[in-house]
């Protein structure tokens, strides 16, 4: 190993200055992990490269050393994607961080991938323009990041996720060529590629460059807040919502601990003593827009909600937003730990999905909190514990495995927009039938053929499929007898 | 996040401290997105995310060398990270802690420390100061240009009033401000006392304590503020409205008393009480009625919300809405939250990465061609003072001049 460091070492000054490379262990330390942090790995090194020719050689470098190659944007991921291989290096395409161009009339723009989310909507503001998938750490998140997540947020309800806003990439490929996928129309003959590396966690190649589509900002946006005295009175008003035939720019839920960490941070004035809040975004011409408010509070009054609010101006709506958005790092106010699921049920399954997880947290003694996009039906129980009491961060692990696979059951899947990444990957046999996952790993090796890019994230090796469904088999019931 | 404490830390006070700090965060990383050093060199080790991470390594091996110090070093105390953070991370007070327990394990070169020692020695004595800044003046035609632009510009206080109101606050005189732009206090006594309030500057009161401790010199900064409370105290015992700080970076750290000296049974109630009354100027004077003031307000401004008046003490639109109460046509301005990279001592020891900062910031304070920047604090002045040819005050001497 020390052998193969100082090699990589020596030749990677040749590709970069000596500050783009960083092996010391002392300060690669925050380095170990992403945005979860309880799964962590010590790579034996981290380079910072500014140009597409540096990536094109390290990865060829990395390809003739048969080295891991990790790629990282802003590492705000929730999967562990971007965790490093302890025999890899980890790729940081941080300094990747420039806006290339925006074309108003074709309304796209050109970005590098470590370009932040919410950065490309304040550049195209000025020109009447945003770019539409927003999640909910968009102020931190990096373009690059999402593609590799194929990421939704708030509004993916009406505008769809990062794969229906991309418009082309290219892409730096295992052998270290450049690969230009997509085209500045919308539709391209051929395989469609873009979507095979949308959402492909850096398994397939490393994006260097995204064209995204940008949309006009609309006329008029409006949001409405409606609490509940039940969770399920909630569920049942984001079924009537969709069944009238109204769809909102956003629609998301909120619970009784979500909302309270969250008003701590913002102040929006959300009612504390609630079981759950909904907040119903409506965009488009004002005619339009006052139209469907009135109509979802008609729904919301219906299903007997106590309160509801119509934002007053922009800056209200912006404070509830704020809340909303800042509601997972929120929960680190009454929580030291949190774990946060991800998992994508049919709509119609809300409310049984969300009995079910208040029961399991029952069982398993661990508070959750919710906080989702109650619209498109992605969950994110986030499930509360403390990482410093031995043996409950096992525990936690093995009652999210449960939420997932009850999404499953549900006639849904494990991941709405977070990725697989190493979280996921043991719930992977359960959602996949291992025809598909063996399809999976020939698309990989079809690019990959050394499996040096984020080797071990996103697809189960087969063997561990069958030795997982033996042992969740085994452990079936284990804490359903407690 | 998971933390497990070297045992030299822990059932220490400090440690516990910095525990819980540690403990709140969740290492989303929003911080990242509106931390400076991070948007220029786009590593986690330079963002508050990295540095949360490097400090809790040193607390847990007790262990930590200059590469770890290289980056707590970088870090310019802005806070715009806290102001981010959902999860109420106390940063600002945790890299105050890493810092003064990386002192103790490392040793910084020769020139380095001397560098250092002579900042603590001479920034915070006032008298020491007025002389330093006029030599320097005598001798600016002889400086490098780049050394010229630093030296602030020869300034008169003025004639300060005499009358005794029933209203009286006290007023921090400072140090390096004291020195530098002394018609700073006198614009703000004149102005108060048209509004019917009389300012008390007690010469004993001296610098607040920030140059030492943010050095991680805290021995030092508490020294200067255990001076402070004592000359304080007893017309806070009288009873006084306040105390004003006209320099928005010592309102920080003496807003910060209570906290630094809350375990300390001689200071701490002492302590509580002064940083209770801390007000900076801009809060004080957004409370009285303007119209006595009769403002020429002609000028368009571009305002410099310092990082220790938006980040610090939580006062993000006092300064602005102000300006904007008082009838001044406001400057369209980017990015309002970073840092202008004077922070404290910052532009001394770190003086690329200051230039870099004050660079973008002159570029977003002046893309809407202002007749003059205005701000709040003696730092942030005199560095962006350095960088543009728009003439660059402190809000206050703008309404001494403007009101009659």
């Amino acid at each position: 190993m020390a052998n193969l460091k100082l090699q990589l070492l020596t030749e990677l000054l040749k590709i970069l200055p000596e500050a783009g490379i960083i092996q010391d262990e002392e300060t690669l330390r925050p380095y170990e992990c992403d945005g979860l942090s309880i799964y962590t790995e010590m790579p034996l090194m981290v380079v910072l490269p500014d140009s597409v020719e540096q990536v094109q050689k390290i990865i060829r470098l990395c390809s003739r050393l048969e080295t891991p190659i990790v790629p990282r944007g802003a590492g705000t991921g929730l999967s562990a994607g971007a965790m490093p291989h302890r025999e890899g290096v980890v790729v940081s395409l941080a300094k990747f961080n420039r806006i290339l161009s925006i074309d108003a009339d074709a309304r796209q723009a050109r970005v590098q991938p470590g370009v932040r989310n919410l950065a490309i909507s304040e550049a195209a503001q000025e020109y009447g323009l945003y770019y539409a998938p927003d999640p909910s750490s968009q102020i931190a998140c990096s373009i690059g990041g999402n593609v590799a997540e194929n990421s939704g947020g708030v509004h993916c309800l009406k505008y769809g996720l990062t794969v229906h806003n991309i418009l082309a990439l290219e892409v730096v490929t295992a052998e270290g060529d450049i690969l230009r996928i997509g085209n500045q129309g919308y539709d391209s003959c051929g395989f469609d590629l873009l979507s095979l590396y949308i959402g492909s966690e850096g398994l397939l190649g490393i994006v260097t460059e995204i064209t995204v589509k940008l949309l006009p900002v609309p006329e008029t946006t409006k949001v409405v807040m409606a609490t509940f005295d039940r969770v399920e009175k909630a569920g049942d008003a984001v079924k009537q919502i969709i069944a009238e035939g109204i769809i909102p720019a956003g629609l998301e839920m909120m619970d009784r601990l979500a909302i309270n960490a969250a008003e701590d941070f913002v102040h929006a004035g959300y009612p504390r003593d609630t079981a759950a809040m909904l907040l119903c975004e409506i965009d488009g011409m004002a005619e339009e827009v006052d139209e469907h408010i009135a109509r979802v509070s008609a729904v919301f009054n219906k299903e007997k909600a106590g309160c509801i609010r119509v934002a007053a101006d922009e800056n209200e709506r912006q404070r509830l937003w704020k809340g909303r958005k800042a509601a997972f790092p929120a929960i680190g106010r009454i929580s030291p730990d949190y774990y946060c699921m991800d998992g994508t049920i049919p709509r119609s399954q809300l409310t049984k999905v969300l009995t079910t997880i208040q029961s399991l947290s029952d069982i398993y003694q661990l508070r959750v909190a919710n906080v989702f996009h109650a619209g498109d039906g992605n969950l994110h129980p986030l499930i509360l514990f403390d990482a410093n009491v031995a043996g409950e961060l096992e525990k936690t692990e093995e009652f999210g495995g449960k939420i997932l696979e009850l999404c499953v059951d549900a006639g849904g899947c494990i991941t709405g927009e977070h990725g697989v990444g190493v979280e996921k990957l043991l719930q992977m046999p359960y959602q996949f039938d291992p025809a598909s996952l063996e399809q999976f790993q020939r698309v990989k090796l079809a690019c990959d053929p050394q499996r040096i890019l984020n080797p071990g994230k996103g697809i189960p090796q087969l063997k561990h499929c069958q030795e997982y469904r033996s042992l969740s088999q085994a452990s079936v019931g284990r804490h359903a007898d407690k | 996040m998971k933390t497990d404490l070297h045992p030299r830390y822990q059932n220490t006070t400090l440690g516990a401290e910095a525990e819980t700090i540690l403990r709140s965060c969740v290492h989303c990383g929003f911080c990242n997105a509106t931390c400076p050093t991070y948007q220029e060199l786009s590593d986690e080790r330079d963002g508050p995310r990295g540095r949360i991470y490097l400090i809790k390594q040193i607390l847990e091996t007790d262990q930590a060398t200059a590469r770890t110090e290289l980056h707590l070093d970088r870090c310019l105390t802005c806070r715009a990270c806290e102001a981010t953070c959902p999860s109420g991370v106390e940063y600002g007070r945790l890299l105050d802690i890493g810092r003064g327990v990386i002192a103790t394990k490392t040793k910084r070169k020769l020139r380095e420390r001397c560098f250092r020692w002579c900042l603590k020695q001479v920034l915070p004595r006032r008298t020491l100061m007025v002389w330093l800044v006029r030599l320097a003046r005598w001798l600016q035609p002889l400086m490098p240009a780049a050394l010229q632009r630093k030296i602030p510009a020869g300034q008169k206080p003025g004639v300060l009033p005499v009358k005794q109101h029933s209203r009286r606050m006290l007023l921090l005189q400072g140090c390096v401000q004291a020195a530098a732009t002394p018609n700073t206090n006198a614009a703000a006594r004149r102005v108060l006392d048209r509004l019917g309030i009389t300012l008390l500057e007690i010469r004993e009161v001296g610098c607040c304590g920030a140059v030492g401790y943010h050095l991680a010199d805290h021995g030092d900064g508490k020294y200067w503020m255990r001076r402070n409370i004592d000359a304080w105290w007893p017309l806070v015992e009288q009873g006084v409205e306040a105390i004003v700080v006209a320099a928005s970076g010592c309102g920080a750290m003496l807003q910060d008393y209570g906290r630094i000296f809350r375990d300390d049974p001689n200071y701490a109630e002492k302590a509580a009480g002064i940083s209770h009354l801390i007000k900076d100027l801009s809060c004080v004077i957004g409370a009285e009625n303007l119209h006595g003031l009769a403002l020429d307000t002609s000028k368009k401004l571009a305002v410099h919300c310092p990082c220790s008046l938006q980040h610090a003490m939580g006062e993000v639109e006092s300064l602005e809405k102000l300006l904007k109460r008082a009838g001044f046509d406001l400057a369209r301005v980017a990015e309002k939250h970073l840092c202008c990279g004077s922070a404290g001592t910052y532009s001394l020891l770190q003086p690329t990465m200051s230039q870099t900062l004050l660079d973008r910031k002159v570029q977003a304070l002046t893309q809407d061609t202002p007749d003059l920047i205005v701000t709040a604090n003696i730092g942030c002045q005199l560095h962006l003072a350095s960088g543009t040819e728009v003439p660059v005050l402190h809000w206050i001497e703008l309404l001494d001049q403007t009101s009659h």
